[in-house]
């Protein structure tokens, strides 16, 4: 017995130890360390440590995630119409969508930036642009709903845009695409862009109270490609910075033609001086056609208001607005570090990355130390603005952001991975790969004067095998990092909605006390609203139909109707009578070339229909909202045109039902 | 020789256990009865903007002490905190003190909480019932699956005859009906 054991002591201590190593991450590619799983677990029922807003792309939308989990919180539509949530189906969202081209179902969203006050986050609202059709979203981060959007005349390509002042005072859109200005005629050869092209950078107030914007003044200036911009603060309060291409002012394939010239700019604004000369009554007052739509929460519905006017300052008359500063090669990043001294410029091209010094700038404008004009802009000799250049930081620099202690971290599209650096000495601390290509990345508040750091999330174009392959389209992803330690380190990655350029974050409890839980009932100033099922009602007006409705658990009020024709307009005024937070209603009709309604509790939507042959048509709740959901139908009959069948509606008066007890008594 | 095979085989089980650290803690399994969550349910949400459920209106009156001790006992907290929709008829304290002398008490020991939760599951129907909406003779299936009787006397809505309803508040997840008597489940 005592041989066999001892024969056997090895093994069983070999597989003891087979058995411990197994403890071990698996690999060396989980090179993420052991303890990492631990780092980004958020137990159940437990809240993350701050929420991210991604901005979605061409889906439209901002996405929400929570961080460290990565978990999808929500997703916000803003731009692109979302059958789900009926925005842009359901009549008070339909204005939401109005431009001066009429209703843009769609667009491309790139940057998010969130409100501040002396230069941080203060969790009012989100900015969100729309690069293709220009726009300017605001999202009240009570509701995570959008509020406002504001269309930007004299514009194409919104994309430089809605970066904010320090204290939110305005947001700011560049043109991507030069065009002719609005009022100029546009039917012109292409080739005349030199001539006839402009660039623009709007100035759109925001009022400190309800954040309403307003499109204050536009800057005209010449021809070329604003690309991204950051405002100063600190010591350049008051100033504004765009990084710009294609200066070679090129037409056609721009690939090549506009990535000639060694260095292209990085324009830099007074804004305060602008304002300046805007008070005094200086600029063009120019006719324009911009939309400027408001969504209430008091009537639940939105307005769309079409402006006619805007003041132009045309850069050549005021010199002292806007200076340039060359540099390196198609630059895409413009980013101010949070003493606000130092301007990042990340030319995609580029070898290097510059640094600029903010009172070197002024140094050199003081002085007039300048290396000719563009076009009559005065353009700051390279050197007179530079703090200094990164060296060899990596291939393809095109964004920046800051921690609090000093260092920088720059994404590197083409060699795919971020770069740790010092602003200080300008010298590489380290660099972590991505998976893959990386275009933005975010820092909680890495914009700010007061960067919360701890996290860095890089936004990678491209996935390939990070996941299971879902056919030809795959979803681009997510990265996080911990940068709370000398060396920066993978989390955890994951898959993002649409394609998410820049994203914001921020601490939870800057928002997460005052969310919305409900609308109050009582506040609601719906035209259509139905204070109580009691006060449910249809009423013909012409060939239109308005059914005023209630929601509650778990029916409809009324639930039959009966006296609508062929060739009816109905309008279903739904009123959620809900007070309790987390039970919206839905609603859906058969056949309706329509979307579905999410009513929330309080609120109003109204869904048109228009019936396209007589029967008996189902309606019914889509959101699951109580043990008897499933009961929470009804039935409309449509007649023909002309029926004698007059308007009835009922709630509860089955066939065989007999009466109330009540009525007994 | 035996002490020493003991030993080992508890080094190598120790070995192995030591790698499923915290996965193998929910498998503690204690018994927990349907309904009943000892973390807190939907009643521990925190929120001071919405209309107060059920639960909370029989808790926030001082008639129902003994009915909400009651369905706390019962376990029937987190169920009633939930969408709903509920009718709740909701004996006040003199209803249940004119129970025979001792019964509550009874019915509160760990040994009768089935006893205690089918009688107040006999309280509560499925669907938010309104006053208006009830009608005489109309019977209706409770939780536990008894049904309670509906009448009209004296100008009063009663319920098996031997309850009327006093007074009708509405909640956020549906009705509580007040009423001054305890309906009792029929006995089988």
């Amino acid at each position: 017995m005592k041989k066999f054991f001892l024969s056997i002591a090895p093994v069983l201590t070999l597989l003891i130890l087979v058995n411990l190593s197994g403890c071990k991450p698996k690999s060396a590619a989980d090179a993420t360390g052991s303890d990492v799983a631990s780092r980004v677990y958020v137990p159940p029922g437990k809240y993350d440590e701050l929420y991210n807003f991604v901005s979605g792309g061409f889906s439209g939308q901002v996405s929400v995630y929570g961080i460290p989990s990565g978990r999808l919180l929500r997703v916000i539509p803003v731009f692109s119409v979302d059958p789900e949530k009926a925005w842009g189906y359901s009549e008070e969202t339909k204005p939401m969508f109005n431009t001066s081209h009429g209703e843009v179902p769609w667009d491309d969203q790139h940057h998010l930036d969130l409100s501040q006050t002396n230069g941080e986050i203060d969790g009012r609202w989100l900015f969100a642009n729309a690069n293709n059709t220009p726009r300017i979203a605001r999202i009240d981060l009570k509701t995570f709903r959008t509020a406002e959007i504001i269309e930007i005349p004299n514009s194409a390509g919104n994309h430089s845009s809605p970066f904010i002042t320090e204290n939110t005072e305005y947001v700011v859109a560049g043109t991507r695409f030069s065009v002719p200005l609005d009022d100029a005629s546009g039917d012109v050869a292409i080739d005349t862009y030199k001539k006839n092209f402009k660039g623009t950078i709007s100035f759109v107030s925001v009022a400190p109270t309800n954040g309403e914007m307003k499109l204050a003044f536009q800057l005209a200036l010449p021809g070329m490609n604003f690309d991204l911009s950051h405002s100063g603060k600190g010591p350049s309060s008051g100033w504004f910075f765009f990084s710009c291409y294609n200066s070679e002012q090129a037409h056609t394939l721009l690939e090549v033609n506009a990535s000639k010239r060694d260095k292209d700019y990085i324009l830099a604004v007074n804004w305060k001086k602008a304002e300046e000369y805007v008070k005094a009554g200086k600029g063009r007052k120019q006719a324009v056609k911009y939309t400027h739509n408001v969504y209430s929460d008091s009537t639940h519905s939105a307005t769309s208001t079409m402006e006619t006017e805007t003041t132009v300052i045309d850069v050549k008359d005021f010199p002292d607005i806007v200076y340039m500063i060359p540099c390196p090669k198609s630059p895409h990043g413009c980013d101010v570090d949070p003493s606000g001294e130092y301007i990042v410029g990340s030319g995609k091209l580029a070898a290097l990355i510059p640094v600029f010094s903010f009172s070197k700038i002024k140094q050199a404008i003081a002085n007039k130390t300048y290396d000719g004009d563009y076009e009559g802009i005065p353009v700051i000799k390279y050197e007179a603005a530079l703090h200094g250049e990164v060296k060899k930081p990596g291939l393809g620099p095109l964004h920046t952001e800051f921690d609090a202690k000093g260092n920088a971290y720059t994404t590197f599209f083409i060699s795919s991975e971020i770069v740790k650096w010092s602003l200080k000495d300008l010298k590489v601390l380290d660099r972590q790969p991505t998976y893959y290509s990386p275009g933005h990345l975010c820092i909680p508040g890495g914009d700010t004067r007061k960067p919360y750091g701890k996290y860095l999330i890089a936004y990678n174009k491209i996935t390939k095998d990070r996941y299971l392959p879902t056919g030809p389209e795959l979803a681009q992803s997510a990265q996080l990092f911990d940068i709370s330690g000398d060396k920066m380190k993978l989390l955890a990655d994951y898959p993002s909605i649409g394609e998410p350029h820049y994203a914001q974050a921020l601490p939870a409890t800057l928002i997460s006390k005052s969310s919305l839980k409900i609308f109050k009932l009582e506040e609601n100033k719906h035209p259509y609203v139905t204070m109580g099922e009691k006060k449910s009602n249809v009423v013909r007006e012409g060939n239109k139909v308005h059914i005023y409705m209630t929601a509650m658990r778990s029916h409809f009020s009324p639930d039959n109707i009966e006296g609508v024709r062929m060739g009816d307009e109905v309008y279903f005024h739904i009123t959620n009578l809900e007070q309790d937070w987390d039970v919206p209603h839905g609603f859906g009709v058969k056949g309706n070339n329509n979307a579905e309604l999410l009513i929330m509790p309080g609120e109003t939507q109204t869904l048109k229909w228009m019936p396209d042959r007589v029967g008996i048509f189902p309606i019914y709740c889509t959101d699951f909202c109580s043990a008897l959901h499933q009961e929470m139908s009804g039935y409309v009959r449509v007649s023909p045109k002309g029926s004698s069948v007059p308007i009835s509606f009922s709630l509860g008066k089955n066939s065989a039902t007999p009466d109330s007890v009540l009525k007994k008594l | 020789m035996k002490t020493f095979t003991r030993l080992f085989a508890i080094f190598f089980l120790a070995a192995f256990l030591s790698c499923n650290d915290g996965a193998t803690n929910s498998s503690e399994t204690t018994t927990v009865a349907p309904g009943e969550n000892p973390a807190g349910g939907q009643e521990a949400v925190q929120d001071d903007e919405s209309q107060k459920d059920v639960v909370k209106v029989a808790a926030s009156s001082k008639d129902h002490t003994t009915l909400v001790a009651a369905l706390k006992q019962a376990g029937l907290v987190t169920s009633l905190s939930n969408a709903g929709p509920f009718t709740v008829f909701a004996p006040v304290n003199a209803a249940f003190d004119k129970l025979p002398a001792g019964t509550v008490d009874e019915l509160m020991k760990e040994e009768k909480k089935e006893d205690l939760q089918n009688m107040l599951q006999y309280h509560v129907f499925m669907s938010a019932q309104s006053a208006e909406s009830l009608t005489d003779g109309q019977t209706l299936g409770m939780v536990n699956g008894d049904n309670v009787t509906i009448s009209g006397k004296d100008g009063k809505i009663m319920l098996n005859n031997s309850a009327t309803i006093v007074t009708s508040i509405t909640a956020s997840n549906g009705i509580v009906h007040v009423i001054d008597g305890v309906l009792l489940p029929p006995k089988k």
